[in-house]
């Protein structure tokens, strides 16, 4: 699953000939000819950006408000994309303030004759990428975007009985999922859980889900009834060690459930997707030195090498920016670096080439990426 | 400031080390400012300027096809040439000083970026960002200075060699992507016994398959394409011409930005230990600006301010123009030349200055060249403003 280096730097000049020899590749060879020291793609950009077969865009097609602060973004994927499965999540790049940036969102839309997806984000508070896309993106603007990625989804045998326990926009890729197989599950619980009634996204679709007895909603609202604890849980759902479960939403709410299926021998069968990593306490920065690009960047503590590293215009490959894709692994050459989750230091001695995630490590002293 | 105080008008000499620290400090106040507002409206001129420059090129391209009719063939050729000029100027030379890398665009970017040019992007990238920018008009170091064939101070000793300087000089004009690529290469270096044989092998390789590709596309597959009309031959020429004329042009710029009179030069031993005011003074005085239209402006890529460029090689060339002000305004307040002019007046000046120099010091003293340095009297320096009471800003 890892797409290493998906992000990297796509070389104008670098040759990019595709698969398969004879006469197309001699074709190919000849138009790269005609374009140098660019490539034929980046004249076809001028014209049609989503034709490309070198990066993944898509062009947005419709915007729909969900609540005060979500709204599904409907995108036209390029030519390349690969499809999904429910449950699983894209990258977007967008441009904020001129500024490349990269998300990851869960697909929401259910099954669509046109090709399109949905992503639907709930704008945070300071939020960079979120808070432009609910209220700054355009229709018919274009957005860079990866495959699909993901394990929170269901298994090939569905289950019989299941267990969906979601906090906020947590619901996101559990509508995913229950877009496109709730004709096919037998019995279904969704504990969701909202600060107010209005908050609920996609209040209408699954209220009726529940009142046509589709699914069995449960729906707490937690300005009045507060965090979910695990005897509320025991309450509302007695049978929950019967049931396969997913569950996503914030960090604390995740952290509880994982401990209670752990307590009961059951985590196995809890599936998570998380939005976010947990963070340990900081450690003291460092320096970290790009050995490629001869590049060398003061980086505190509490940030990640990642965020620090592209803010200082160094083109980082990135992923999910939480651990989970190794999208953003980087082979560290020498000194250490700390996991943001854990608080554990990794060193390499010199002549290493130790893999390490730049979105979930901070440096920790002095250390050398190959970029 | 050494290699300065030497001369009979020393453009510093009124500067105490605090008001060099000063300067600096404004500078630095100059350059937050623009980092600070930088955004959206930014990225969407580079990203225009590559759209315009893009379309021009296929467009011209397009009209060269049926060259050999004459009007084809006048507006393929000038739409090519200035094609080419953005491409290397505004679009090539400014992002690959990094000036777009804060848009995090992998398709922008100092790292990725090749241009058309017989100087591969990372050879150039070296010997301009690194060797030009750091040793800006340091004698025996910046390689722009006279690329390496030229006598560019009165302090260099006069050989007969340099007397053809004029000539070595246009027909440097005339290949200027060759000039460019040779000493980017550091090809004066190698003969000199200076320079790593296999370094100099790799690189060799890189510009001569830069330069096979190059020449592939100009000079045999536009022009097959354009055999079907029967325009092979003057679409040939129209790529030859559109070359020669953004060589022309090119160096042009560049002699202005460092060449003309009233421009300072420095020894080696002047920047050792420079702190980051004196960088910033270097810079100033090193190089000369070229006023005109707006249209001028891009198509010099924005080198037309050359002293902004120096000062801050790494922003964008579109905010250089906002940035001029300010620092024409710094320049009066603390007695220091702004060398500017037209564009004419800067070619010819530079030139006078190639011919002057290609002459011993002794006879081209008697020969009367207009001079154009002149002392400039500061109007608010910080550390007479303290001498006489006031409160400095
Ligand atoms: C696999 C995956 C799937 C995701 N799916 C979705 C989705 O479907 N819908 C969706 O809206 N988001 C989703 N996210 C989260 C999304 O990628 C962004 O992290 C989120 O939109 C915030 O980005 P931002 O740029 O607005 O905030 P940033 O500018 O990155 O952060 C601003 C501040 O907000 C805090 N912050 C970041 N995220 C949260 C949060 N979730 N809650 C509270 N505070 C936060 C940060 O710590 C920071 O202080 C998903 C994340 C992952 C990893
Ligand atoms: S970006 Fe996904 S693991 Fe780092």
């Amino acid at each position: 699953m890892a797409h290493l280096l998906s992000d990297g730097p796509t070389q104008n000049a670098a040759g990019r000939a595709p698969g398969g020899a004879g006469w197309r590749s001699r074709a190919f060879k000849l138009l790269k000819a005609t374009t140098t020291p660019l490539l034929p793609e980046d004249y076809v950009d001028l014209f049609d950006p989503l034709r490309t077969s070198t990066v993944l865009r898509a062009r947005v097609v419709d915007i729909v408000a969900e609540t005060e602060d979500a709204a599904t973004v409907v995108l036209r994927p390029g030519r390349t994309w690969r499809g999904h499965v429910p449950g699983q999540y894209i990258r977007i790049g967008v441009d904020v303030d001129g500024v490349r940036m990269w998300r990851a969102y869960s697909v929401t839309s259910g099954p669509r004759e046109d090709g399109c997806i949905a992503i639907t984000i709930k704008a945070i508070t300071g939020g960079a990428v979120s808070t432009h896309l609910v209220e700054s993106l355009k229709v018919g603007q274009i957005v860079q975007m990866e495959q699909a990625d993901g394990a929170f989804v269901l298994p090939e045998v569905l289950p019989h009985k299941i267990l969906l326990l979601t906090g906020g926009s947590g619901i996101t890729p559990v509508m995913g999922i229950l877009r496109h197989a709730v004709e096919d599950l037998d019995d279904v619980i969704l504990l969701h859980s909202a600060p107010r009634p209005e908050d609920v996204i996609f209040a209408d679709e699954l209220r009726e889900l529940g009142a046509n007895d589709r699914i069995t909603l449960v729906e707490r609202h937690t300005d009045e009834h507060g965090l979910m604890d695990t005897v509320e849980l025991e309450a509302l759902v007695p049978d929950w060690r019967e049931r396969e479960t997913w569950a996503c939403g914030p960090a604390g709410m995740l952290e509880m459930l994982e401990g209670h299926w752990q307590q009961a021998g059951h985590a196995h069968r809890l599936h998570t997707e998380r939005f976010r990593p947990a963070l340990a306490e900081p450690g003291e920065g460092g320096t970290v030195y790009f050995t490629k690009a001869d590049r060398e960047i003061e980086c505190d503590g509490a940030r990640p090498i990642l965020d620090i590293g592209e803010e200082a215009g160094v083109l980082m490959p990135s992923g999910c920016r939480m651990g989970i894709c190794y999208g953003c692994v980087l082979p560290m050459r020498e000194g250490s670096v700390r996991d943001l989750r854990t608080g554990e230091v990794t060193s390499a001695t010199p002549g290493d080439g130790i893999l390490i995630q730049t979105c979930i490590s901070a440096a920790a002293g002095r250390c050398d990426l190959v970029l | 400031m050494t290699a300065l105080q030497k001369k009979e008008h020393n453009p510093v000499a009124h500067m105490t080390p605090e008001d060099i620290d000063s300067l600096g400090k404004e500078l630095d106040a100059v350059r937050a400012e623009i980092i600070d507002s930088r955004g959206a409206k930014d990225a969407a001129y580079i990203r225009r300027t590559i759209d315009v420059q893009r379309k021009l090129e296929l467009g011209s391209r397009a009209v060269l096809l049926f060259s050999k009719y004459k009007p084809a063939f006048a507006l393929g050729t000038a739409g090519l040439t200035v094609s080419k000029i953005l491409e290397n100027m505004e679009i090539g030379h400014n992002v690959m000083h990094g000036q777009w890398d804060w848009m995090r665009d992998p398709k922008i970017h100092s790292t990725t970026w090749e241009w058309d040019n017989a100087s591969p992007a990372d050879l150039w990238k070296h010997s301009h960002n690194e060797l030009h920018h750091t040793y800006t008009n340091v004698l025996g170091r910046d390689n722009d200075l006279g690329y390496g064939i030229m006598r560019v101070d009165e302090d260099q000793p006069w050989v007969p060699f340099y007397l053809g300087q004029p000539v070595w000089n246009f027909i440097n004009a005339c290949f200027f992507e060759y000039g460019i690529a040779a000493y980017d290469l550091e090809l004066g270096k190698y003969m000199k016994g200076r320079k790593d044989k296999a370094v100099f092998k790799r690189d060799l390789g890189k510009v001569g398959q830069k330069v096979r590709n190059q020449m592939t596309r100009d000079y045999v597959i536009h022009p097959l394409l354009a055999a079907p009309t029967g325009s092979w031959g003057t679409t040939l020429m129209a790529n030859a011409l559109s070359n020669l004329g953004r060589n022309l042009w090119t160096h042009s710029v560049i002699m202005c930005g460092h060449f003309p009179e009233g421009v300072e030069t420095f020894t080696k031993t002047s920047i050792e230990g420079e702190s980051r005011g004196e960088w910033y003074l270097r810079q100033m005085i090193g190089s000369a600006n070229i006023s005109g239209s707006k249209a001028m402006h891009i198509a010099t890529g924005n080198l037309s301010y050359q002293i902004e460029h120096h000062l801050f090689p790494d922003l964008p060339s579109n905010r250089y123009a906002e940035i001029s002000v300010k620092v024409r305004d710094i320049c009066e307040r603390y007695g220091l030349q702004y060398t500017s002019g037209p564009l004419p007046k800067q070619v010819a000046s530079a030139w006078m200055k190639v011919i002057r120099l290609s002459l011993p010091n002794h006879i081209a003293a008697k020969v009367k060249f207009p001079s154009r340095r002149k002392p400039v009297t500061p109007t608010a320096l910080p550390s007479r403003r303290v001498d006489t009471g006031e409160v400095a800003a």
